[in-house]
């Protein structure tokens, strides 16, 4: 197996996009990236591009040959795949194009992910998002996406005391993270009080709970790590790429506290890099409602299992804390154009590792790790970088 | 609007909670599964039919306040996640019951209930909400 | 003796019985004084002439095919039969949901009497879940079927603003009906004219109605004559009877007609829940008879007579029998009294009128 590279990131600024179509984001983040890994368009070997429903916000599916056309390398007729796992699709690219270099088949390979998500009215948006939850028996009786964080965020307060105040605090971090990132949607710094008197959205999540609606695209070129340095200096070598399914209903789960998904797909991805928990300087997780992030580092192993919260309150997930997480100011802050997600938090790490991410810099990065969720938590998929 | 035999397929499911006990090993499922996930290749052809009791336990329970667009006016309501009296989950709305009311561990059971209208020339759906069980 | 045996044996063989009840009355209430607050209305007049305090209110999630299905899923459980020995189910309402599409296959389906049965719905103003009860009543007797299931059930329509307002009310009931059981139905007379009293046009959301005209040659004038009827073939007084049951288009009417018949308070007392639920259409009567004999003992002898626009009544003669003691009995009572109530915002919000 060939060990793999990301030679290069790019990225649109997320948020409410007006002006911008699902066309424009796809074609600004991968010019961006290609034009950072410094290679041409004809070096392209292949492209994947997460998604999770151009159809049901811009009713558009045949997506990965439209990207391949607004980037006006049609004539080079590369094999070009859409891959779908709801809020995981972007992850699942990267894992696509990982694969597709590691078995050799390969050479340079574009991935992306993009959402659209503003051409829809509120309450469709909900609705297209809730298709990432069981339909037939959990969204038709009225179960929405943030319903089902919900749920579990409840049954966490539960069993393990976690308040509403600590949820509001991973909340409160990512938006000071995001003052920083001038891609994120929100620059804005919020308190406690800000999310905790915010409109309830699914009890006990608050509208500042939860991740907003965004358009943005994402993208990544990878290389093998032998022809790497042909293009550029700045390399950042994929030390594990892995993926794991569960049931897609909550109610199916062995359990409610976890994800258990995104524990297989952890523990696998330790394995495969030969790191532990202790060694991530640096993560991006998948909070797309704050019980999900608490959730998400303990279910990596960063904390114990119902120490997520208290950990974030007390600042041991902040930038200057000992295991800074969403440092981009995460899906919460940054922005969760959904198929985006996953290639978003590859640009994040990768700019953390190469010492780019300027205010929000963490010093001395050399290992960062991607946790990126479909749905709610029917598929996790886990990547680890590190610099070479 | 959504044909009709979608919905009209689950009718025994949602009306009368008809779900799957496994010959072999006996569990049982519901919502209905056509393969058991401990016996797999063995069940096949082995679920039978079986109807649950409709009398559970709240798990885990949230409202409601930014709905789907079928749900909008029905707002603020609750959803549970209810462990039914045969060991297995369900995803289910609790009607006639104040926020301040439910609870973790609170008991329900099921009841009948109009889900949703495809619009207003479409067709009407019912299925199974929950009360507290008294 | 042949012929003794022969008239017995006919006799047994047409033996008709209530073999079990099922009642549903929504949670929810709206005062009268809510709804007169909205219109300017003296609340008190309105209470006192209309003989009601408050009525019930569909959630926003009930319609007359899950009234219906609670009814009758009641009926089921507490005559204790197999629902697949059902042969029919009929539900009278003038609020189905569908226009077409029978409620009756819902109930059918939910009650889990299907697919080996006949099934309809009916329409006749107030009184199609009594209709229903003849037919069922007719098919046991001929040996068709086993069991049939009537229902009366209703979420009734009044327009904003209307006098209808103040009654029209949610609820139905489920009768199952077959050779023995805790009533048996002696007899039933119908009286029926063509008389437009109350109508609801196709594709129309409110009924209208000739306002005192639903009085005189309606109500009191089908009422009277289908009860003088069936007592006149019976052989029976109204002192004859324990209890009596009249439609319940308000407080004050079924009062009235008992006194112009020649029955008391006493007697109409227990099935009068009119006051407190207001006026369930279709349920009405029915309501009002499974009231009674939530609290009935074997050997009362109980008569119902139901009233629908347009206009008919059927009435019933009916005796309790000794089954009806160890018959687990809903007491529909309690159940009317576990309620919430609603201001007329809510109210307009679960009729969905907003």
């Amino acid at each position: 197996m060939r060990e793999v590279a990301v030679i290069g990131i790019g990225m649109t600024k997320f948020g409410e996009l007006w002006d911008k179509s699902f066309r424009d984001l796809v074609a600004e983040a991968g010019i961006k990236a290609i034009m950072d890994a410094g290679i041409e368009g004809k070096d392209i070997d292949a492209m994947y591009i997460g998604g999770m429903s151009s159809g049901g916000f811009v009713e558009q599916e045949h997506v990965a040959p439209l990207a391949i056309e607004v980037a006006g390398l049609e004539d080079f007729h590369i094999p070009a795949t859409r891959v779908e796992g709801a809020c995981a699709s972007g992850g699942i690219a990267m894992r696509q194009g990982y694969m597709a270099i590691a078995s050799g088949i390969h050479d340079i390979v574009l991935v992306g992910g993009a959402e659209k998500m503003t051409d829809v009215v509120g309450t469709e948006a909900t609705n297209v998002l809730a298709s990432a939850a069981d339909r037939e028996w959990e969204a038709f009786f009225g179960m929405t996406f943030p319903g089902l964080y919900a749920l579990m965020a409840r049954y966490h307060m539960h069993k393990y005391g976690t308040t509403q105040e600590q949820l509001a605090s991973v909340a409160v971090k990512n938006h000071y993270n995001g003052s920083m990132n001038p891609n994120a949607q929100f620059n804005r710094k919020i308190s406690i009080e800000d999310v905790l008197s915010s409109p309830m959205v699914a009890d006990p999540l608050h509208l500042l709970d939860c991740s907003p609606i965004t358009d943005g695209a994402a993208a990544a070129i990878l290389a093998p790590l032998d022809i790497a340095k042909k293009y550029t200096d700045k390399i950042v070598k994929v030390l594990a790429s892995t993926q794991a399914s569960d049931t897609i209903s909550l109610h199916n789960r062995k359990r409610f506290d976890a994800l258990p998904a995104a524990i297989h797909a952890a523990r696998q991805a330790y394995k495969m890099a030969g790191v532990e928990p202790k060694d991530i300087d640096v993560a991006e997780v998948h909070d797309c409602f704050t019980i999900a992030e608490i959730m998400a580092i303990e279910d990596l192993g960063f904390f114990e299992k119902g120490e997520g919260g208290k950990a974030t309150e007390d600042g041991l997930t902040a930038i200057d804390g000992e295991l800074p997480v969403n440092t981009s100011g995460g899906l919460k802050a940054k922005g969760h154009p959904v198929g985006a997600t996953g290639v978003a938090q590859v640009n994040e790490i990768v700019m953390q590792l190469r010492g780019e991410a300027g205010k929000r810099q963490v010093k001395d990065a050399e290992i960062g790790l991607t946790h990126n969720v479909g749905g709610s938590g029917g598929t996790a998929v886990v990547h680890i970088l590190g610099v070479i | 609007m959504m044909a009709v035999p979608r919905y009209w397929r689950e009718i025994p499911a949602r009306y009368n909670l008809i779900g799957k006990r496994c010959k072999i090993c006996g569990n049982i499922y519901f919502p209905p599964r056509s393969i058991c996930p401990v016996c797999r290749r063995k069940s096949v052809g082995q679920m039978e039919d079986y109807k649950l009791k409709g009398t559970g336990v709240v798990e885990s329970y949230t409202v409601i306040h930014v709905p789907p667009p079928h749900f909008e006016g029905e707002e603020p309501y609750i959803m549970a996640l209810i462990k039914l009296d045969e060991g297995t989950y369900v995803t289910g709305q609790i009607v006639e019951c104040d926020e301040k009311e439910v609870h973790i561990g609170m008991r329900v059971r099921a009841t009948f209930r109009k889900i949703m209208e495809d619009g207003e020339k479409g067709a009407i759906y019912y299925g199974y909400k929950f009360v507290k069980e008294e | 003796m042949k012929h003794f045996y022969t008239s017995f044996y006919f006799h047994f063989d047409n033996m008709v019985a209530i073999v079990g009840y099922g009642a549903y009355v929504p949670r929810y209430r709206i005062k009268v004084e809510e709804i007169a607050r909205m219109w300017g209305d003296d609340a008190t007049s309105i209470s006192r002439g209309l003989g009601i305090n408050e009525k019930s209110v569909p959630a926003i999630d009930e319609d007359t095919a899950t009234i219906a299905v609670e009814a009758a899923r009641r009926a089921v459980k507490s005559a204790g039969i197999d629902a697949g020995e059902i042969g029919a189910i009929y539900v009278g309402s003038e609020s189905h949901p569908y226009a077409v599409k029978p409620t009756a296959t819902i109930v059918a389906e939910a009650i889990g009497a299907t697919p080996y049965l006949t099934a309809a719905d009916y329409e006749f103003a107030c009184k199609a879940g009594t209709a229903g009860m003849q037919n069922c009543i007719a098919l046991v007797k001929a040996g068709m079927i086993k069991y049939g299931m009537a229902i009366g059930a209703d979420v009734a329509q009044a327009a904003p603003g209307d006098a209808l307002e103040y009654t029209a009310a949610a609820g139905g009931a489920a009768y199952i009906i077959g050779k023995d059981g805790i009533a048996t139905i002696n007899e039933t007379a119908s009286f029926t004219t063509d008389t437009p009293d109350f109508w609801r046009r196709e594709g129309q959301p409110y009924p209208g109605h000739g306002e005192r005209f639903t009085g005189e040659p309606a109500y009191y004038r089908h009422i009277t004559n289908a009860a003088r009827l069936l007592m006149e073939k019976m052989g029976t007084k109204p002192s004859d009877y324990d209890y009596a049951i009249f439609h319940q288009p308000n407080g004050k009417f079924p009062r009235r007609v008992a006194k112009m018949l020649g029955f008391n308070d006493e007697q109409i007392k227990p099935g009068l829940l009119c006051p407190i639920i207001g006026n369930t259409y279709s349920g009405s009567a029915m309501l009002g008879l499974a009231a009674t004999l939530d609290v009935a003992k074997a050997g009362d002898h109980i008569i119902m007579v139901s009233f629908g626009s347009g206009a008919g009544s059927d009435a019933f003669d009916i005796t309790v029998t000794n089954a009806i003691e160890s018959y687990p009995r809903q007491n529909i009572r309690k159940m009317i009294e576990k309620k919430e109530y609603v201001d007329y915002g809510l109210y307009m919000k679960y009729r969905g009128e907003i």
